[in-house]
């Protein structure tokens, strides 16, 4: 299993939210795309679109399988990785760094202190077994 | 509780991702799909299959009996030779599609899905002829060696002359030392092998060629890279594609149903589907616009319900997002414009030529 990166937050729904001034950057974790398997397409949101945390804000999809993906936070989305529109696979072989999704303005920035740790995020993939 | 090939133990030793599948526990992967599809295209993979069905028809009469429960001709291949077929009701409809194996003509065998075994079986008893079917599905294994590379690794495991079995022949020998049906079909559009062996022989069947197909590149293979493998070569998935209310004819399967063979269940109702005129037709497409299509999605025409997808996926080697479906006769022609309907997003799609997969 592949580490967890300390300095970022995650959810329950295995999304990830690295903070950097005013915006955070948004992916899915090691344990996300190790369970959907070969990721073959990324519905990306669109720049200036609005989410809510802990709603649906795109989708990514496997050899199989269909996944929502969930805001960790609320904002509007200022950059999206459109790499990942001829390279989806980027998200399984580097989800915390090229695999990226999309970039959030946080309107509430006080969101990302009801997200997990590092340490409760991997305690929670261990538990689920 | 799920059943278990005797191959369980070796797919957790690979580190097999395991699924459900009509009750068994199969490998869904073992590292990736998308690697697995590939290596099965250029080198080769081997699939277990042993939740697969067999049937068997012995004795005076076994032809006769097996032939009018299917839409393929016995009557018409010789010993050593099988048939894909059509095993229907009497609306025409498909109770499975199944290979038939003909020994000679006392002795019929006949490979069925494993989500129909129990189903296949009771209907096979109630319309055969003087001679009844057995059921055989716990006295068989079966592995699937497929690629470019599987009849040399076979080959070197084998003593008979593999390059004297044709496609859809087979013929009796020992593999590694197990006696086998070594029969020369598949369901990847790879040439290969599907190895039919005794339960008891499986796990050292399996190991054996996958030593022997090391240096060849063989490695295992799951149900995820068997389903897009088919999908690229529009072979038909029982359940998605075909099933009890859609004939050969509307699946693009005519080429099963055998005219001049005399009489089998669903014969009539095909004649009147064929003197009326088709109504539907199971389709290839390729996406024009992004997303996937997937079992179950509308296909719309026009912003209107013209029918459904029932299998799609990213294809690994057409690198194209492709689907399956049935649509009205008049939007089956080749290119012609449906949509998709994904997840309330409709998104353009061309019918297609099919298969999706040809050999550069």
């Amino acid at each position: 299993m592949a580490d967890n990166p300390k300095d970022l937050r995650y959810t329950k729904e295995h999304e990830w939210a690295r903070r950097s001034g005013a915006t955070v950057v948004v992916g899915i974790t090691a344990h996300a795309q190790e369970a959907l398997g070969d990721v073959v397409y990324v519905d990306l949101p669109k720049v200036g679109a609005a989410v809510t945390a802990g709603a649906s804000f795109g989708t990514v999809e496997s050899t199989k399988a269909v996944s929502e993906l969930y805001a960790p936070v609320s904002g509007k989305v200022v950059k999206v990785n459109q790499t990942l529109a001829d390279q989806p696979q980027l998200i399984n072989q580097d989800p915390y760094g090229k695999g990226w999704i999309c970039e959030v303005e946080l309107s509430q920035p006080s969101e990302l202190d009801a997200l997990m740790d590092a340490g409760a995020y991997t305690q929670l993939v261990a538990a689920a077994g | 509780m799920a059943r278990r090939t005797p191959l369980y133990d070796a797919h957790r030793a690979l580190g097999a991702r395991m699924v459900d599948f009509a009750g068994w526990e199969m490998p869904v992967q073992y590292t990736s799909v998308i690697a697995e599809h590939e290596t099965v295209r250029h080198a080769a993979g081997m699939f277990d299959v042993s939740h697969m069905g067999e049937v068997e028809f012995r004795g005076a009469g076994a032809l006769a009996s097996a032939n009018q429960l299917i839409t393929n001709d016995l009557g018409r291949i010789a010993d050593g030779q099988a048939v894909y077929a059509g095993l229907l009701n009497e609306s025409g409809g498909f109770v499975d599609d199944v290979v038939a194996y003909r020994f000679s003509p006392e002795h019929i065998f006949i490979c069925v899905n494993a989500s129909n075994r129990a189903k296949d079986f009771a209907w096979m008893q109630g319309h055969a002829g003087a001679v009844k079917p057995v059921d055989r599905g716990d006295d068989w294994a079966q592995l699937a060696v497929q690629g470019p590379r599987a009849s040399a690794i076979v080959q070197r495991l084998t003593p008979l002359a593999l390059e004297t079995i044709k496609t859809y022949h087979f013929a009796l020998g020992t593999v590694a030392g197990v006696a086998c049906i070594v029969s020369r079909t598949g369901y990847t559009g790879e040439d290969g092998f599907e190895l039919y062996c005794p339960p008891d022989r499986a796990v050292a069947l399996w190991n054996a060629l996958l030593e022997a197909g090391a240096k060849d590149g063989l490695r295992p293979a799951g149900l995820g890279a068997r389903d897009s493998l088919r999908t690229e070569m529009k072979y038909a998935l029982y359940g998605n594609d075909i099933d009890d209310s859609h004939s050969p004819l509307e699946a693009g399967l005519g080429w099963i149903v055998k005219w001049d063979k005399g009489d089998f269940v669903g014969r009539a109702a095909l004649e009147r589907q064929k003197q009326a005129g088709l109504g539907r037709k199971l389709v290839g497409f390729e996406m024009r616009e992004p997303g996937i299509p997937r079992h179950g999605y509308p296909l719309l025409s026009g912003g209107r319900w013209v029918g459904e997808v029932t299998s799609g996926t990213m294809g690994p080697s057409v690198k194209k997002a492709i689907g399956i479906g049935y649509v009205p006769t008049e939007l089956a022609r080749e290119g012609t414009t449906v949509e998709v309907d994904i997840r309330g997003r409709p998104a353009k799609a061309e019918v297609v030529k099919t298969p999706f997969w040809r050999k550069p």
